[in-house]
């Protein structure tokens, strides 16, 4: 996990030179003789800094992701991790007598749903409530210093804890969610939250968004904080209706800081483990892409298998990050 | 520099070596008194030998221990001398396990249950001494069937009819948490053997895989015995029961909201203990069979002590297990916690039975328990119980039909197969 974090930052740090490279040619050669030798030893000391974070990196992030992919065209199991065989790509499909492998396994395709789904209700729901929570910490009251600190607790307790917590409120029998619901009379029956297949999503997701909607929260805060009050101003003389206010000149204005929020929520989403695994272990109806991974990895000793699990959910969180970043620019292009 | 090094290097670890010398780690589980008397055992053995040993507990899920257990041998540690091993696992785990019989005298098996001992032997090594046995079997509330005037049910219709009446009566009369049956729903190994039980106690039900390696669990009389237990959800049991372990089982029933439980004999100990509330209402009795013609089969369960090939005192550690699987203390474990000795003798040992009076009642369902399909399917055991567990669980959750689930369960354990089985 720690490795796609990084990867990201690898894969974005030669865009940026690239394109600095880039600016820099048309812009540098008109004034050629002044500027070369600064600007080779400005390249050369950003090298020198960079290196040892690239050489980190590539220790830290690169080198297991390379390890991984390896062992995925490989039979290797847990036991027996040197006396492994290439065997090309039958871990992800093969044909022989019907087809075989990851892409053939229909509970895969399952996590990689479940994973989606998640993600996309989890962060959409983190989004608003988190640009709620935002506003009204946004504004004077008293006691604001006091809530800021408090909505920080969720996301301060370890996801564990914080899941295992749940589980024991969640309880069919003993828990007191069931306890309230049924005293407020919303329900007659206590509901099975983390063992019925319809409910166990859904029990995830509220607990998910319980954890991180107050770093949504966080973020946005810290945009609003920002913001220019003559606009607000203007728009109080005009006496233009609040709501208007906050789709047309609000909104507009944190959408950067909501993207990143949203895109750090996403990819925390799409990888998502130790929630559902605390609130639901391995049933299928809950199992997403790491835990499926893991359970090949781990459970199963198949480290090949596994390991194509691995890279297959590495490369769909690379390309939903590709696309939604191409998205957002071309969504804050159009903006500007 | 190395070569300055590797002396100092040396030093240490001989230090730390005899610092620590007579330190052993045993992993136990903590499953109902467990914990407790696997201290109590190993508090005896040091007070004997005069060595210290630290007891560390593992996760109850057998499916969790397994994979710590196999992260911590495949990593070659010697944090851990002696593991507690379930009886599916001696010939996954039996690469990282000393063979006992090169440290303890030749006839230290002998009184032992010949299968358990067999099951415990891979290619002539013994890696493992039989600790505990287990089978499954029907706890039911004595004092509620005699209330409704009913009988011990001996097929599971009887178990289901029984347990709606009375979750009947017991609501009207205000007990508004109470259901009929509860067991081991979650998705794990425990669900494995429930639903194993259910199959099994049908005429021709199979047993997943047959001993030659066959796949039969798609066949009609599993269909119908899964049916059969889909419909208790809601029904007789409650929804949550999908998500319950050995513990949460008997949190319910030992709270006295449950008439029948399915579970292993530990919990006897547990629910005739004084805190608690159902004390003295319970009896057990040998599951029930599917229909007229079938059968009860309990799934075999048990534990096993090993040693560890990475135990930097396997001598010492082999001293260890020897001395907890010894009759004395086989004896003084089943009369303080109900757990089932692997020496036959033991079983017509008076004390012993005053203590547990069912261990001779039942004494056919213990040695006749029916196996997982371990040894068939051997390494890819845990991969086999998943797909079966899964499906049972999807089954039971009302997501496939009974014949839906075993079809493509069928292909699944085909995929597996074709794969290495």
């Amino acid at each position: 996990m720690t490795a796609q974090e990084s990867h990201d930052t690898v894969s974005n740090s030669p865009r940026h030179e690239k394109s600095d490279g880039g600016a820099a040619g048309p812009a540098g050669t008109p004034r050629r003789e002044r500027g070369t030798r600064v600007r080779r030893q400005r390249v050369r000391a950003a090298w020198l800094f960079l290196t040892p974070m690239l050489i980190g990196l590539l220790l830290v992030a690169g080198w297991p992701l390379v390890r991984t992919f390896w062992f995925s065209l490989t039979d290797a199991s847990l036991s027996s991790l040197e006396g492994s065989q290439f065997i090309g790509l039958e871990n992800y499909l093969v044909f022989d007598d019907g087809w075989y492998g990851i892409l053939a396994d229909p509970l895969w395709w399952q996590s990689v749903w479940n994973t989606i789904y998640f993600a996309l209700v989890s962060v959409s729901l983190e989004a608003a409530l988190g640009v709620i929570v935002a506003l009204v910490l946004n504004a004077h009251f008293r006691g604001r210093t006091l809530v800021r600190a408090a909505m920080l607790i969720p996301w301060a307790i370890p996801t564990v804890v914080s899941a295992k917590i749940w589980a024991w409120m969640l309880n069919d029998q003993f828990g007191i969610i069931n306890h309230l619901l049924l005293g407020l009379g919303l329900i007659d029956a206590p509901l099975s939250w983390t063992a019925d297949a319809s409910l166990s999503m859904w029990a995830v997701i509220i607990v998910d968004v319980w954890k991180a909607t107050p770093f949504v929260a966080l973020l946005v805060l810290a945009a609003l904080q920002m913001l220019p009050s003559d606009c607000y101003e203007a728009a109080k003389v005009d006496g233009i209706h609040p709501v208007r206010v906050f789709f047309r000149v609000t909104l507009p204005l944190i959408t950067p800081a909501l993207l990143v929020a949203v895109i750090f929520r996403a990819l925390d989403a799409l990888r998502v483990f130790d929630v559902i695994y605390v609130l639901t272990s391995n049933a299928a109806s809950t199992m997403t892409m790491s835990i499926y991974a893991r359970q090949q990895l781990v459970e199963f000793q198949d480290v090949g298998y596994g390991s194509a699990a691995s890279t297959l959910l590495f490369m769909i969180i690379a390309l939903v990050t590709v696309v939604y970043l191409y998205l957002g620019r071309r969504q804050l292009g159009g903006g500007q | 520099m190395k070569g300055r090094l590797l002396p100092a290097g040396i030093f240490l670890v001989a230090v730390a070596g005899q610092v620590q010398a007579a330190d052993l780690t045993i992993s136990c589980g903590a499953v109902g008194a467990e914990l407790q008397l696997c201290k109590s055992g190993v508090e005896r053995w040091e007070a004997q030998t005069g060595n210290s040993v630290e007891v560390v507990s593992t996760p109850n899920s057998a499916t969790e221990r397994l994979s710590l257990y196999q992260q911590i041998l495949n990593a070659r540690s010697s944090d851990i001398d002696v593991f507690q091993i379930d009886v599916v696992w001696p010939g996954m785990l039996a690469p990282h396990l000393i063979d006992l019989k090169e440290y303890l005298p030749q006839n230290a098996t002998d009184g032992f249950f010949g299968a358990i001992v067999d099951n415990n032997t891979v290619e002539g090594r013994l890696v493992a001494m039989p600790w505990f046995t287990d089978a499954g079997i029907l706890y039911y509330r004595k004092d509620l069937l005699e209330k409704y005037d009913l009988e011990v049910p001996t097929t599971w219709a009887e178990l289901t009819e029984a347990a709606q009446t009375v979750q009947a009566g017991e609501r009207d009369a205000g007990q508004k948490d109470f259901w009929g049956y509860v067991f081991q729903g979650r998705a794990y190994e425990g669900l494995t053997v429930n639903a194993l039980e259910w199959i099994a106690s049908y005429p021709d039900g199979g047993t997943i895989v047959d001993e030659d390696g066959e796949i039969t669990v798609n066949n009609p009389q599993a269909v119908k015995a899964l049916s059969h237990a889909a419909g208790w959800i809601n029904d007789i049991s409650p929804q949550g029961v999908l998500n319950y372990t050995e513990e949460e089982a008997r949190g319910v029933f030992q709270s006295g909201n449950a008439l029948f439980m399915r579970n292993w004999p530990y919990a006897w100990d547990l629910v005739q203990s004084e805190q608690s509330s159902i004390r003295d209402k319970v009896e057990v009795a040998p599951l029930p069979a599917g229909g007229e013609d079938g059968q009860s089969a309990g799934v075999l369960g048990g534990w096993n002590l090993a040693v560890s090939r990475y135990s930097d005192h396997p001598d010492m550690a082999a001293d260890l297990v020897a001395f907890l699987a010894s009759p004395e203390e086989q004896k003084r474990r089943a009369i303080e916690g109900a757990y089932n000795p692997t020496i036959e003798a033991l079983y017509q040992d008076p004390e012993v039975l005053a203590a547990v009076p069912f261990f001779g009642t039942l004494y056919d369902t213990f040695v006749s328990a029916v196996p997982r399909p371990a040894a068939v399917t051997g390494d890819n055991y845990p991969r086999v119980s998943n797909a079966f567990f899964n499906t049972v669980h999807e089954v039971l959750s009302g997501r496939v039909t009974a014949d839906q689930g075993l079809e493509s369960l069928e292909g699944e354990l085909e995929r597996i197969k074709r794969r290495r089985w």
